[in-house]
């Protein structure tokens, strides 16, 4: 195992320099979701350095590597042994790494089945804005001494410390998967993807995209042949490549210039006629589409629908990307913040102007 | 025993208890609020009987409107506030203060809500764990994450503690089975956290609020996840001659890529227990047995149940049975499910711990445990969550014997920092409470301490919500350090612990 490269000390010192001169600062780890969030502002302190595989015990199905290790050798060495992250993170580069995807929060195709990033996480260390090295949470799938900090941390994009390190708990990879795909038009396979949620059939995958439902089981030999005898379609050649090129925005769908939009809904909320061009995922939790509409009317309608928007990529990056708060709510933010990071010295409007 | 909140825990007022009842009478009746010595008692503990105190006033509201008036009046007096579902929790979270208001939520049981089409269910925190499953099984559906106490427990408790059960290694705890909640906050404002979809804007406040042990607001609304029903489920029980075996076959189990539904392991002293009391059919001769249940739709169940099978047998399992039916796999799971109140028929008394410890180190950690008993003179029972490591010994012990309730918590301690030692946690799924709060000062440095407390004054700037639990204050952690037990002696045995 490369046990990488220990730079606590060095990212120590960086961030107590940084606190003393009051020296905002932007987290950077591979950059490959640099696009992701506000536009933020600070001197770059580079985690990259810190990185490599503390530990990893494949019976206790629990990994802890430093931040700035790349996901590929992680999920290599999980592969090597049978085993995957359960979250199936989007890299969307090959500098992707452990740290980013944590504080990025982003879960592929296989969310609702197996769990998000914030589900796997159990504990990490991170140095808070005080320029204090803490160890929240464990290296155990049960632990629940002190508040869930970790996962608190997970998706914060940053803004209340730095993580250095993290212990993930990771699943044996399924012993079989196979992707069918049946024609369908959206509503359509929103209702397949309802009725399918409803029983116990071995899924790991349920999305809509180009005209067609696809899905994808997941389990024994035995139990994937069988339950693909009674779901129909037909199976594309390629099994992997669609999940893969859904992950990580390949698909036709996801190019051009129009800003493209995140909704995160209730899965069985029905399809949005407005945007026929759409990508589906999280068996109808997650709608992709592509809208050059001001983002309220966008805020507005998720929000109606009990879920929440986003501006992933492209649009004025000077505009705030991610669904407003309600005032109390939004005041809590602040005190956590500064509970955290009372300088704001982290990743300061990244995840809000006010944060 | 009395508890009394460590003195710099404690949170100081002097109002007049009269005084406070006419002002609360405006908004509950009197059926609402307890206050004489006779109706408080009852209250008096949760599921953690050694710890006590008597509440100062018992509050049994039941809508928003007038839990918000409580806490209103709370906040305005200073008074601290406990807040409790139906007590069982074993870590003494609901455990009331004797100058506090004990806000009992089990009047807030109603189903709001069943969507079968998103599965989720919206309820109210008082509503019971098994009512859920029982509510939504119509639709074809269940609420996963089952604590032993779940046809009492309620859900606000259980979020509150981030319960688990038998089936976390494939399901999770409660976090994870939890779309949504409203907090009520000390000030009155109503938190809406998470959301209806598979995730929520900004950050994870669902997550932290989870087992945050009713320290940071007061829960008025849970959504839970719910599940399709497994099509079918199938136990396999296999005895085995030394706790190694039996720690090795988990390990393959795991390490084979099944992941089964539950996994449990039970020693000698808690099979023969467990056997006397229920006769469950387990190999009394046996040193440790284990138990491991894989559900999910039949094909894949079978191929599962298979491997498993050959594992157990290449592990060196003296004894191995299967049931495939519900009533023989009820009787296998007869005897775990009663594991605690058979081992209560051994002994007045005992004491219920809840460490967690990387799997690998098993053997060695039973090994300690044993060693530490010895020491004590006290027997020790181990039943564990092998799935997911959590451990729980039961110290046999009598109350009524001078001085052997104080011997049990010593021993209780020296495990649960043995499980720290090992790379792993004083808590499972029980809560620190006020049980184990202590053992947060081995666990955490006073700078993790003092961020929980940060992160804590953003919700409860005043810290009136369940003070003296689940965070020390770093002057009790001083003192615990140096009276520090070690190797069972007490540095000064005449002194009384609190």
């Amino acid at each position: 195992m490369d046990h990488g490269n220990d730079d606590t000390e060095n990212l120590l010192t960086a961030v107590r320099a940084a606190i003393a001169l009051r020296q905002p600062l932007s987290i950077q780890g591979g950059g490959s979701k640099g696009f992701y969030g506000n536009a933020g502002s600070g001197a770059p302190l580079d985690v990259t350095g810190h990185r490599g595989i503390v530990a990893y015990e494949p019976t206790e199905l629990v990994l802890t590597a430093r931040a700035g290790t790349r996901l590929t050798a992680i999920e290599q060495i999980l592969a090597d042994h049978g085993q995957m992250l359960s979250f199936e993170p989007p890299h969307f580069g090959p500098s992707a790494t452990l740290g980013g995807t944590v504080a990025c929060g982003l879960s592929g195709p296989r969310r609702p089945f197996s769990g998000s990033v914030r589900d796997a996480v159990l504990g990490l260390k991170l140095i808070n804005g005080h320029g204090e090295l803490l160890h929240m949470g464990g290296q155990v799938i049960k632990n629940v001494a002190g508040f869930d900090v970790a996962r608190l941390l997970t998706g914060a994009l940053g803004s209340l410390g730095v993580i250095l390190e993290v212990s993930i708990k990771v699943l044996p990879r399924p012993e079989t998967e196979a992707t069918l795909r049946l024609a369908a038009d959206p509503p359509a396979a929103l209702r397949h993807m309802q009725a399918l949620q409803r029983l116990p059939w071995p899924l790991s995958g349920l999305a809509y995209q180009g005209g067609h439902f696809w899905l994808r089981l997941a389990g024994a030999e035995q139990a994937v042949s069988a339950a693909a005898k009674r779901l129909g379609g037909d199976c594309p050649e390629d099994q992997e490549g669609f999940w893969n090129s859904l992950k990580e925005q390949r698909l036709a769908f996801f190019g051009g210039q129009e800003p493209l939009w995140r909704l995160s809904l209730p899965p069985a909320h029905p399809h949005l006629s407005a945007w026929d061009d759409t990508v589906i995922d999280w068996g109808g939790g997650l709608r992709w589409i592509k809208c050059p509409d001001p983002a309220d009317q966008l805020f507005n309608l998720a929000r109606q629908a009990g879920g929440h928007a986003c501006r992933f990529r492209g649009g004025n990056r000077a505009e705030p990307c991610f669904q407003p708060l309600p005032p109390p709510l939004l005041a809590l933010h602040q005190r956590l913040k500064q509970a955290f990071d009372p300088l704001r010295i982290f990743n300061r409007g990244r995840l809000r102007p006010e944060i | 025993m009395p508890y009394r909140v460590h003195s710099s825990e404690q949170i100081r007022h002097r109002v007049d208890k009269a005084y406070f009842v006419r002002l609360l009478s405006e908004h509950l009746k009197p059926d609402e609020l307890l206050s004489a010595e006779e109706d408080v008692k009852p209250y008096e503990c949760d599921g953690l009987s050694s710890h006590r105190a008597r509440p100062w006033l018992v509050a049994l509201p039941e809508s928003i409107d007038q839990l918000r008036a409580v806490l209103g009046l709370c906040q305005t007096h200073n008074v601290p506030v406990v807040a409790r579902g139906a007590g069982t929790g074993l870590s003494g979270g609901a455990l009331p203060i004797d100058n506090g208001v004990l806000l009992c939520l089990s009047k807030f049981r109603r189903i709001i809500e069943i969507d079968p089409a998103n599965r989720l269910v919206r309820v109210e925190p008082g509503v019971r764990n098994s009512a859920v499953s029982e509510a939504v099984r119509r639709y074809g559906l269940y609420y996963a994450p089952d604590p032993s106490s779940q046809i009492a427990c309620t859900i606000g408790g259980n979020v509150a503690e981030n319960s688990g059960g038998v089936h976390c290694l494939k399901y999770g705890l409660t976090v994870h089975n939890v779309a949504a909640a409203k907090l009520l906050t000390l000030d009155g404002e109503l938190l809406e956290l998470g959301s209806d979809a598979w995730d929520a804007s900004g950050y994870d406040l669902l997550a932290l609020v989870c087992g945050s042990e009713g320290l940071l607001g007061i829960l008025v609304e849970v959504t839970l996840r719910l599940l399709p029903l497994p099509e079918t489920a199938h136990t396999l029980l296999a005895g085995f001659d030394s706790v190694g075996q039996a720690g090795r076959a988990v390990a393959d189990i795991i390490g084979a890529g099944l992941l089964p539904a539950g996994l449990e392991m039970m020693d000698n002293p808690a099979i023969r227990a467990a056997e006397q009391f229920v006769h469950a059919g387990y190999p009394s001769e046996a040193a440790a047995l284990i138990l491991c249940e894989l559900d999910g739709n039949l094909a894949q169940v079978e191929a599962d149940r298979e491997r498993a099978h050959r594992i157990l047998e290449d592990c060196g399992a003296s004894t191995l049975r299967i049931a495939t039916d519900p009533a023989e796999r009820m009787r296998m799971w007869a005897g775990r499910k009663a594991a605690f109140p058979a081992v209560g028929r051994l002994s007045p008394d005992y004491y219920c711990m809840d460490g967690t410890i990387p799997r690998q180190r098993l053997a060695e950690v039973l090994g300690g445990i044993a060693e530490a008993g010895q020491r004590y003179g006290l027997a020790i029972a181990n039943v564990f969550h092998a799935g997911d490591g959590n451990l729980h010994p039961l110290i046999l012990y009598d109350a009524n014997r001078s001085g052997e309730l104080e011997k049990a918590e010593a021993l209780g301690a020296e495990i649960l920092e043995l499980c720290v030692t090992v790379g792993g946690t004083i808590t499972g799924e029980h809560g620190v409470g006020s049980e184990k709060i202590d053992q947060m000062c081995v666990q955490f440095s006073d700078a993790e301490l003092n961020q929980f407390h940060r992160l804590k004054r953003a919700f409860d700037p005043a810290g009136l919500l369940n003070p003296g639990k689940a965070i020390p204050s770093l002057h009790r952690c001083a003192e615990f350090g140096a009276m520090h037990v070690r190797g069972g002696r007490l540095p000064h045995p005449e002194l009384e612990r609190f």
